[in-house]
This record gives structure tokens, sequence and C-alpha cells, in this order.
């Protein structure tokens, strides 16, 4: 069986070699890339510019960023027929190419985040070091030692000087990574905006459209695992009070939590306005300016993708969070709506581009419809299906779980004491 | 004794000299930048189709995919046939069944999920054949868009599939306007018309031109004005497909008619 034929159907005239090539993990390739971009731009606001109410978040969602990271490239080596010859795109890298780049963009990225957050945590390193050392225990323990004292890459200083310089340095480094994160999606964005060959893609606008709503999803995923992860602390922090260990009482945890929440989806509304501008000023202009393709781009858009594209994407996964965000006196039940309605969105949007682009033939004379295999009865349904999909998006909160053992996301000091 | 401040220099010389690639210290072939830049060569492979001649038998399918080995019953080829009926009211009905292998053995239009739809004689207004392949574009999108460079165009103008190189992204699949690129099922890489290039760089010519029992099929050298493709493509009036894309295709038609997408 040709590749793609197993999940394209046919309509009317579409050219034999037509089929649905960029599947689901195009999909979840921007989808990705723009919440590793988003994390990080949220933790940039506190370190660059200082948003104070962002301070407990900006930690976690710099080690998220740097847990989601790795799984930005994944999708793409699933997609790959020839995931083995990945390392070609760095040896004869093409530039004329939009792809050829992406490997030295996400490295150059990747290395800051990377960085920066070594400088963020240098003194926790330093300090467990310190302690496993003096309190010397030896089996796992000194694993652990031997892991912390490599971390520190031998800079044991943390005298009130040396910290200050580590401060400066992830200010530079996190003002470095908004244009880079920024290039890394609105390169995502490029790859397809570039394609001449599709009409639905083609749109200077799309870099900007993806840099918008990359932002968009990368702070709503931040705010519902910062959700679930400081409900975990409550509940843990309610078995110790009833164990009688001396912890700070619930609801002054609860306020916390919901002040922080409050704040974030502040600059969440920001971006998902200007998200939906753009998108909204793309689909008018080329209904105003009616090219050639308009005919075919108008019945995929309002006819054959109506529901996924005004209903799920635009009405559930954009009005419905907006009002829900908006309304006075947030409360954490609203922002999980809220924020799962958006990456609902956000993902709906991606869906709607990578398929959608590819939902009519290049001949305007016919259609195509995406099946996604779920049940994976051959490594391609594997990888190109349902499955490959939840593998990619159940990576990162692995890769945290990992992360997050060596970087505590909440303050070291308090973690202490509360975990 | 190094210090960390001259280890660090270091590094960072070491880590710059390794990222260098050795392909931006190359010299410049004068010959590949003549090549690259359309040049001046005596040799530019184009094709002529003359639709008028054209049957729709898939003679030129068959041929095709057992010359270049494309399994014979996958659903994909490298050339295909398309069958164009114009209604008296208007109506354009376009079919390629199984890419017209086997010609057209039934007057039924295939439009696959939507079925076979039955078109009276009386109510068709013009009806025509059109063969597709690779338009081994001056401007080849593909090519551009290649990540790895294992797509590439030689100095006589045809666009060919490294496939040791290829590492299936698809992205030339969809920068494609034509929609002739696909995945090979055998190979796994990228697959397209090369205009038989085993055959033609040894003086033969391509297997769809020997199989059409009507000379629709016509394979020349623009560089020579004595080469007969030649000289129809510059004294006759002829069209190519999708110019609008500025992919400046190297295949042209006779006949051309202005329902073909």
């Amino acid at each position: 069986m040709v590749h793609g034929e197993l999940w394209t159907i046919k309509e009317a005239f579409v050219y034999p070699n037509e089929y649905i090539y960029w599947s689901i993990q195009i999909v979840m390739y921007p989808f990705m890339t723009g919440l590793v971009a988003g994390a990080f731009v949220l933790s940039s606001l506190y370190h660059v510019f200082g948003f104070k109410q962002l301070r407990e978040i900006a930690r976690f969602s710099l080690v998220f960023s740097f847990a989601l990271l790795p799984c930005a490239p994944l999708p793409l080596l699933l997609h790959l027929q020839q995931p083995l010859r990945n390392h070609h795109v760095l040896m004869t890298p093409h530039f004329s190419s939009a792809i050829a780049a992406f490997g030295i963009v996400f490295m150059t990225y990747g290395m800051i985040v990377a960085s920066e957050l070594w400088f963020v945590y240098r003194k926790h390193f330093v300090q467990r070091a310190a302690d496993l050392r003096d309190n010397w225990q030896g089996g796992v323990e000194h694993v652990s030692y031997i892991i912390f004292n490599v971390l520190t890459l031998g800079a044991y200083d943390i005298g009130e000087e040396s910290l200050h310089r580590d401060e400066k340095a992830v200010k530079y480094l996190a003002a470095a990574g908004i244009p880079v994160a920024c290039f890394l999606h609105g390169y995502a964005g490029f790859i397809f905006g570039s394609v001449k060959a599709n009409a639905l893609w083609m749109t200077p606008l799309m870099p900007v459209i993806f840099i918008c709503s990359a932002v968009v999803s990368g702070i709503a995923l931040c705010i519902l695992s910062f959700i679930v992860v400081s409900r975990l602390r409550i509940t843990l922090n309610n078995w110790k009070i009833r164990h009688g260990v001396g912890t700070p009482a619930v609801s002054e945890m609860k306020d916390a939590e919901l002040a922080i929440v409050t704040q974030t989806s502040r600059y969440l509304l920001i971006f998902l306005v200007l998200a939906i501008s753009l998108e909204l000023l793309d689909l008018i202009f080329r209904g105003y300016t009616a090219v050639k393709s308009w005919d075919i781009l108008r019945s995929v858009i309002y006819e054959k993708d109506f529901v996924k594209i005004f209903i799920l994407q635009y009405g559930l996964g954009n009005l419905v969070p907006f009002i829900l965000l908006l309304m006075p006196r947030l409360t954490i039940r609203r922002a999980v709506a809220g924020t799962l309605l958006v990456l609902v969105g956000v993902f709906m949007m991606r869906w709607n581009v990578v398929i959608g682009g590819q939902a009519f033939s290049a001949s305007f004379a016919g259609f195509m419809e995406y099946s996604l295999p779920i049940i994976p009865v051959s490594m391609e349904t594997f990888r190109e299906g349902l499955f490959g999909a939840l593998f990619v998006v159940s990576m990162p909160y692995l890769l945290f779980l990992i992360f997050s053992r060596v970087m505590p996301v909440f303050d070291p000091g308090k973690v202490k004491n509360n975990l | 004794m190094m210090n960390r401040r001259q280890f660090c220099k270091k590094m960072f010389l070491v880590a710059g000299g390794v990222a260098l690639p050795l392909a931006a210290l190359e010299l410049f072939d004068p010959k590949r930048l003549q090549a690259e830049k359309g040049g001046k060569g005596d040799t530019r492979w184009v094709f002529l189709i003359d639709t008028h001649k054209c049957v729709g038998c898939g003679f030129c399918v068959k041929a095709c995919k057992i010359e270049n080995e494309v399994p014979y019953d996958a659903k994909v080829s490298r050339t295909w046939v398309e069958r164009y009926v114009v209604t008296k009211g208007g109506e354009t009905l376009i079919d390629s069944p199984n890419a017209a292998r086997d010609g057209f053995t039934s007057s039924r239009s295939d439009q696959n999920h939507n079925g076979l739809i039955d078109i009276k004689n009386e109510d068709i207004a013009k009806a025509f054949f059109v063969p597709k392949l690779c338009n081994q574009c001056d401007n080849p999108p593909c090519v551009q868009v290649c990540p790895v460079g294992a797509t590439y165009q030689t100095a006589d103008g045809v666009v060919l599939v490294d496939r040791s190189w290829c590492i299936g992204c698809g992205y030339c699949v969809m920068g494609c306007p034509y929609g002739v690129r696909f995945f090979h099922p055998v190979h796994h890489v990228a697959e397209k018309c090369n205009f038989c290039y085993h055959r033609i760089t040894k003086g033969m010519s391509t297997a769809c031109v020997d199989a059409c029992p009507f000379g629709a099929r016509r394979i020349g050298n623009l560089r020579d004005p004595k080469d007969p493709v030649t000289k129809i493509i510059t004294t006759e009036r002829v069209g190519v497909l999708k110019e609008e894309y500025g992919t400046k295709p190297q295949v042209f038609y006779l006949g051309l008619s202005m329902e073909v997408k």
C-alpha cells in the first residue's frame, strides 16, 4: 500500500499521486513547538520584564519548557519515511529549504534554555552537592551526589556577588531567548506559509499567527500544569497536616495559587486576542480578494471543515474560554476549563491548517478527507495514528517528572519544608 | 595548566570549528554554477504533448511503470492521463482511474468517493485527454524545499532524486503544484518522473514516448534549433500548466484547454 492511501479518502477529481502525506504528527509538530516557545516566553516575562506576579510560575514554566523541548522534533522523527537519516539535515543542510535550518535553530534555542536553567539552579546544585557530601550515606545518595556535583560544573562559589552575576546572566539569556523562541516557532509557520503550491498555507501572516497561538497555548498549558502540580502539593499538605507535620495552612496555599493563575490568565487573554485578530484578518482578506483558489478554499472552510473551524476552533476553543477567563472573580475550576479549551482551540487550529491544507486537491477539482488511524495494527498506523500522537503528548510529562527531581520547580527553600 | 576561562575560550573555538560545515569551504565550480543559473550548455531536455493526438489508451503509463519499476498495482504513477468531459451545461468532470494505467475502459467518469458518474453522449460539449508528467521546471520548487539537497537539477534541466540521501520528509511532495511526486512504495523515498534520464542520456527516447502509438508525446532538446520539438515550441502556439506559480515548467502542450487543471 502506498504511503497515505490508508487514511486518505478522495472525493471527485484528485491527482493520482495526491494523498494526505502530512498527517497527525505534522499537526503535533507545530503544537509541541508552540508549547515550548509559549512556556519560555511566559518565564521570560518574569526574568526580563520583571513581572513579579509571575515569579512562582516562571521557574515552573522554564523547566517545563525544557521538558517539552526534546519532544518538539519527536513528531518530525516519527513522520520521516527514513528516520535513521535524520542527521542528513545537519550534515548536508540545503539552506534554500525552510526545514534545513531547523536543527541549528532548535539547538541554539536548546542551549539558551539549558544555560538559563543552569544559572537559575546553580545555587541549588551547589547546596545539594554540599548537603550530600556533608551527610554522606552512600548508595543511591552517592549517585545523587555525583549528579549534582557534575551539574555544578565546578563553579562552587555561591557568594552574594557570584549569585548576583548569575541573576544577570539569567536576565540576558532570557532576553536572548525570546527572539529565538519566537524565531523557532515563527519558523514553523514559515515552513507552511512558504509553500506556494498550497493555497491555504501560503500567506506571510502564517509565521505571526503561529507565534501568537504558540504563546497562547504555552501559557495555557503552564497554567493548567501549574494547577495540577499545586493541587498535588495541597493534597500532600493535607495529609501532612493530618499526620501532624508542620506545614503552611491549606487556605494560604490556595489563595497564592489563585492569585498566580488570575495574573497569568490576563497575559493569556492578550495573546489570544492578537491570535484571533490575525486569523480573522487572514480569512477576511482571502474572501475579499477571492483569487483563483478561493472557490475551493471557501468550500473547505465554510462547508467541509465548518464544524472543525467555526465550532471547535473559534467557538469552543477561542470564544468560550475567552468569556470564561474574562469574567470577574476567576475560580480555579473555571481556569482549568478555560485553559483546557484554549489548548483544544490551538490544537484544532494546527489541525485545520495542516490537515485542512490538504483537504483539497492541487487541481482545485476535488477533496481529500483524513481518517485518523486509531488502532495501531502496524508501525505505520502507530507512528501516524492516535497512539503516536498520544506518545508525543505524554513524553514531556515523563521528562518533567525526571527534570523536576533535579530542578525543583517550587522555591527550593520552601520545598524542603513542604514536601 | 589551563584555567577555566582559557578552557571555555578554547572550547568555543573547537565548537565553532566543528559547526562549520565542510561544504562552506568548497570552491566554486563554474560548471555547477552555470547549471544552477540555467546556463548555456548544449542540452536542455523538454517535453511536448499534443493533446489532439492522445486517445487515453494508457500505454504510456504502463510502459513507465514497468520501465521505472514503480509497483504495477500501487496507486501512484510517475505519469498519468486525465480525461476531461465538459457538458453543455458548463460542468467539467475530470477523472484518471488508476492513473489511466489500463486506459479509459468505461464512459463513466470515476469521481472516487462520489462514485461513477454517467454523462449522456448528447450532453457532452467537448471531451479530451491530457497526459501529465513531471514538468522538470526551470525554477523547481521541489529542489528549493528539499532540506538535505537529495533532489537536484542536472545541467541539462532534469530534476532527479538521490534515493540514498532522501530522508522522506515529504516537503517536496507538498511543494509541487502539479502533484507529480509521491513516496515510492518499496524504497520509501520521494519519487517522480525523470524523463527516463537513464535512457535519454544514452541517446534513447523515454519509455512513454516509445510506447505512445499516436505520437502524442515527444521529447526534445530546447538548445538544439534543429530539433523538431524545439521548432514546434518556438514557432507554434504552445501552453504550459500552472504558469502562475512561477515554476517555469518545461513540458509544453499543444491544444491546451482552459479547463485543464
